[in-house]
């Protein structure tokens, strides 16, 4: 298979990006569209041109590292895939795509396909943690969770901190993101004691970096797991939670 | 909890794009600081404006029974709640607590659009593919300012009068009968209710949401609710301007 490539190419947070167009030959349908890249960097470096710079990890989607918007679509046009899981026979043979990097306030350009993402990991320290006194780990049936509850939980655990939904939502908001590392904590007996700080403190970071939900849904059809809006929604509530309930009885300070 | 302050260069690159209050003012104030407060704001705001709007079409179905029993209707929303509160007093409280869910509504909607530009300032080069941001989600920031406009032009012509030729306040039927016997009000209006419509059926499935009323059971209703709500208030609001215009109410 053939394709051409247009490549958003930035040297630089400060400097001016433009699309470049290459051209990716003999590729096979199996491949990657991590390893189409891997083919056009290496064509890059023979005729001595600088390789495209991105990001990528374990290319096999779990550490979602290989963000990029492929043809306007964050990760490109797979349903629950990251972009190291997009298969070419995805594409048709001669196909035209257009590799961009993630835009957002948020996630300032580092080089070319890749972005600063740390804005995710202030968000988690603000409050995607269990505070517990380290040592021996505890008996793993001693707090007994209920398997549908257990299921929601993981549900909101998978996700990898892609930032696909930030880069998907037309507002540019971290929404899914914040509400799936809060919600798989709130929704366990394990995150209760500090569950209304967590929801108070993790949306408020969220909102000094991102901009806000208006309900288009993009974001769940974006996300490589597939992660629902609906955690959203349980956000949401416990957002309220947190500013009406007794502070003292919730434990807050 | 203070400003999370930047550890390392690589967070130092990445700037806030608003600042956190300096002190937490008081319930429910520190609520509308947030944005996610603002858009429960929103949602509670939007709730009163269905509940507006759903009484607002109903009474005027009363058209269909003729002048006298429109503007007995008329009279009774300035008389209701006599003899224990003074005339129009009732009307007044309702329409006190509308115009101070508009101003929320429209504050809180303003400011939420500027801060979502903040956190998207270098847009896209290349086309975007939606997948599921559908045409009435991505246009509310153009029906809300439509239907704004709509509210001022609607009291100029039925309210005041001002706009209206043939204005003769109490007499309702009279008013709406002259008002949509021409055709650029009538066009005007139509235009203004599918804009409503499109609003609508936006926000009366996002409001769910906002809210947090988000149940497995019921997340299938909450579609449906806001297309019957929609249709059935386009459909009953734009009933009026034709039904007058084609002579069918005269």
């Amino acid at each position: 298979m053939n394709f051409t490539l247009k490549v958003w190419r930035q040297s630089g947070p400060d400097v001016k990006g433009s699309f470049e167009t290459y051209q990716a030959t003999g590729i096979s349908e199996d491949m990657s569209f991590l390893e189409v890249l891997d083919v056009v960097n290496e064509d890059l470096i023979e005729q001595g041109i600088e390789p495209v710079a991105f990001d990528h990890d374990c290319r096999e989607g779990i550490c979602g590292s290989c963000g990029m918007m492929i043809n306007g679509q964050a990760h490109g046009p797979g349903t629950r895939t990251a972009t190291c899981q997009l298969h070419m026979r995805t594409f048709k043979d001669g196909d035209s795509i257009t590799v961009e990097p993630w835009r957002a306030a948020a996630f300032t350009l580092v080089k070319d396909l890749t972005v600063n993402r740390s804005a995710l990991d202030r968000i988690v320290e603000s409050g995607g943690f269990i505070s517990v006194s380290t040592g021996a780990a505890p008996e793993a049936n001693l707090i007994p969770v209920p398997k549908v509850v257990a299921d929601a939980a993981m549900d909101a655990a998978e996700c990898i901190g892609c930032g696909a939904c930030v880069a998907a939502c037309p507002n540019g908001a971290a929404q899914l993101f914040t509400a799936a590392k809060m919600q798989h904590l709130n929704l366990l007996p394990q995150g209760q004691s500090e569950r209304y700080q967590r929801a108070e403190r993790m949306v408020e970071t969220m909102e000094e970096f991102f901009g806000s939900c208006t309900n288009h849904g993009e974001c769940q059809f974006a996300c490589p797991k597939g992660i629902s809006i609906d955690v959203i929604a349980y956000m949401n509530r416990d957002y309220m939670s947190a500013k009406v309930k007794n502070r003292k009885l919730s434990g807050q300070s | 909890m203070a400003q999370a302050s930047p550890r390392s260069t690589v967070e130092a690159a990445v700037k806030p794009i608003s600042r956190r209050p300096a002190s937490s003012a008081p319930w429910p104030l520190n609520l509308y600081a947030s944005a996610v407060g603002k858009k429960w704001v929103m949602a509670i705001t939007g709730v009163i404006g269905m509940g507006f709007i759903t009484m607002h079409m109903l009474g005027n179905l009363k058209i269909y029974l003729g002048a006298e029993e429109l503007n007995h209707y008329a009279e009774g929303l300035r008389t209701f709640g006599a003899p224990f509160v003074p005339r129009e007093g009732i009307l007044w409280m309702l329409r006190s607590i509308l115009v101070v869910a508009l101003v929320l509504h429209v504050h809180a909607a303003f400011s939420l659009w500027s801060a979502n530009r903040r956190a998207r300032p270098v847009a896209y080069a290349s086309q975007r593919d939606y997948i599921a941001a559908n045409w009435a989600s991505r246009t509310m920031k153009w029906t809300g300012p439509i239907i704004l406009l709509f509210i001022l032009m609607h009291l100029m012509d039925l309210t005041f009068g001002t706009w209206n030729k043939d204005f003769i306040s109490g007499n309702v039927y009279h008013n709406v009968v002259a008002l949509f016997t021409q055709l650029p009000k009538v066009i005007v209006y139509l235009i203004a209710n599918i804009a409503l419509g499109i609003h609508l059926w936006h926000g009366a499935w996002s409001l769910f949401q906002s809210m947090g009323v988000n149940n497995p059971y019921l997340n299938a209703l909450r579609r449906v609710f806001a297309t019957a709500f929609a249709l059935a208030i386009v459909a009953g609001n734009v009933s009026f301007p034709i039904a007058v215009y084609l002579g069918i109410v005269s």
